[in-house]
């Protein structure tokens, strides 16, 4: 099923031509009338008749998180203040948070690409799906709520919180699609025994639609094997508009629509464009967007560029998936270390249950990380021997995988923080 | 066979984390006759005999209190010196390897559970030596 069979599936030579038409004509247009961008095009000696293919947007200045934040609110804005219709503000995953504002033509290639999503993970408007993602500032709620509409579905906006009274909504109204983070997801599920609620036996839920925090594999399998559903990745960030790319059917990596987003993924040291299959930091140009663009973007997001063609029929790129943003990476006694790899490390046994902590301090000189990790309640044993044995199993996994060694804390079910929204599962004591 | 089942709880090891468990036990109406606390870094497991087991597991795990029902036996013992290492030299001559034990001064007088890999063998030895074990309605 397709949203935009033409586009979707067109021929990739026809579909980078269509992109290059739209980046020319895009960056045409910065350098005529915006000073930001000339002046960067300018420093580094770029004019825009120099981009004659779509490889020559390599020779482009980047764009930076920090300009977001020097130029805020509407610094980088290129449309008059009467032609935004919306605000949002990023949730501040790091640093300062940012301003991003909405054309009604941005509202719309953002709702155009949730609906082509939507659709190819077998959403459709006899759905009920229940956003549960927070409504407001945050893009999630909102931008779900926009696409579902436009596939037809029925909206259920619950937004966060009140657990319990979503998990009667879900049974009363049959909902069959929920999107939502993948911890808020876990805490309902966790709710949900509490309640006495079976999502097989007493809810329609088949579909759940989850981003806005890094999640591994093994999450994904926890969480199909626990409520009987099928899991799909959501990617989008506030400053391309939201939560707007998913995978499809085939769950090989995330399409990226490539008449809405150019994406490159590059050597963070380097800055060099790395081949597709290259893990790398990714850089996107937002090929329609209108209020507030974005040249060569560094997001940030780790991953890679799937290119070949995805069985579901589709021709776009894809990404795999997102494993961390580079900001979000640790540095132990030198060591790089990414939650996601925690979590990745933890997901393989089978003993750990779905929540952990991952806690830095510093002893004298040295960083020391520990990791507290909730058990399943039938991995208690009575024997202190056998917990330690799990315990000291725990270690030498994060010490074989992280290379570094690691404190592990056995937490009882239910004592580790739940998280509505995003997941805050890093604290780092350290003082720099 | 006489089997004391006992109840096994899994504790934080942290101040305020025996209160807790303890003013549970105090709302469910549980009472123990006897218990222990093993402990390591960050968590600890309270063992305890409590009046009617089943039903007090039952209790904790409808509170979400992680719980395991554990098999161990009660032998009584001579309270004056020897008096264990009567015992414990059945257990060590059957070779019946003790994972822990911890004692009971019950009202007919004292006595040990112990925890062990085979309770039915233990017994037995135990038995072959003439001791008795303590079944729940003796405690």
């Amino acid at each position: 099923m397709f949203w935009n069979e033409k586009i979707e599936c067109m021929p990739r030579e026809e579909l980078r031509k269509l992109q290059y038409e739209k980046l020319r004509a895009l960056i045409d247009n910065l350098y005529a009338n915006n000073a930001f961008y000339r002046k960067r095009m300018d420093e580094k000696g770029v004019k825009p008749e120099d981009i004659r293919c779509l490889e020559d947007i390599s020779k482009l200045p980047f764009m930076y998180k920090s300009d977001l934040r020097d130029y805020y609110p509407t610094g980088l804005f290129t449309v008059p203040n009467t032609d935004i219709v919306r605000y949002h503000v990023s949730s501040g995953t790091t640093g300062k948070p940012t301003l991003v504002g909405y054309t009604q033509h941005d509202i719309g290639y953002w709702s155009e690409a949730l609906a082509r999503s939507l659709t190819s993970i077998g959403i459709t408007k006899d759905d009920i799906i229940q956003v549960s993602y927070g409504y407001g500032l945050f893009t999630g709620g909102l931008g779900l709520h926009y696409g579902a509409e436009a596939v037809g579905a029925t909206v259920l906006p619950s937004g966060t919180g009140g657990t319990e009274r979503q998990l009667e909504l879900m049974k009363d109204l049959g909902v069959t699609a929920i999107a939502c983070t993948p911890s808020y997801l876990i805490h309902m599920s966790t709710i949900a025994k509490k309640m006495g609620v079976d999502f097989r036996r007493d809810t329609k839920l088949r579909t759940a639609i989850l981003g806005a925090e890094p999640w591994t594999e093994g999450m994904r399998r926890h969480i199909e094997e626990d409520m009987g559903v099928k899991a799909f990745d959501i990617y989008g960030t506030s400053e391309q508009a939201g939560p707007m790319f998913t995978e499809c059917m085939e769950r090989d990596g995330i399409h990226i629509p490539g008449d809405i987003m150019y994406v490159e993924v590059i050597d963070p040291e380097t800055e060099e464009v790395l081949p597709a299959g290259q893990r790398g930091e990714l850089v996107v140009t937002m090929l329609q967007k209108e209020a507030f663009p974005l040249v060569r973007y560094r997001i940030k997001d780790l991953t890679y560029i799937i290119d070949e063609p995805c069985k579901c029929g589709r021709t776009s790129p894809r990404i795999g998936r997102i494993t961390g943003r580079s900001d979000d990476m640790l540095i132990i006694r030198g060591i790089n270390v990414f939650p996601s790899q925690v979590e990745h490390t933890l997901m393989q046994i089978p003993e750990v249950g779905d929540q952990y902590m991952i806690i830095v301090d510093r002893e004298g000189a040295l960083d020391h990380m520990t990791v507290q990790v909730e058990l399943k309640p039938e991995a208690f044993s009575d024997k202190m021997e056998d917990m330690m044995e799990l315990k000291r199993r725990i270690e030498h996994e994060m010490k074989k995988y992280l290379n570094i060694a690691v404190d592990v804390d056995l937490k009882e079910h239910g004592t580790l923080p739940r998280f509505e929204g995003k997941a805050k599962r890093v604290i780092d004591n350290r003082v720099m | 066979m006489t089997i004391i089942t006992q109840l096994s709880i899994f504790v934080k090891n942290e101040p305020g984390a025996f209160a807790s468990i303890s003013g549970i036990l105090k709302e469910c109406g549980i009472n123990l006759k006897a218990f222990n606390i093993a402990e390591s870094s960050g968590f600890g497991v309270l063992r305890a005999i409590a009046d009617n087991p089943k039903e007090a597991y039952a209790t904790l795990k409808d509170r979400n209190i992680i719980v395991k029902l554990t098999d161990v036996i009660a032998v009584p013992m001579q309270d004056q010196p020897g008096g264990l290492y009567e015992v414990g030299k059945v257990f060590g001559d059957a070779g019946i390897n003790i994972e822990y034990a911890y004692a009971y001064a019950g009202v007919k007088g004292p006595a040990v559970f112990f925890r062990v890999d085979d309770p039915a063998s233990a017994i037995s030895a135990l038995e072959k030596e003439g001791f008795r074990t303590l079944s729940e309605s003796d405690l």
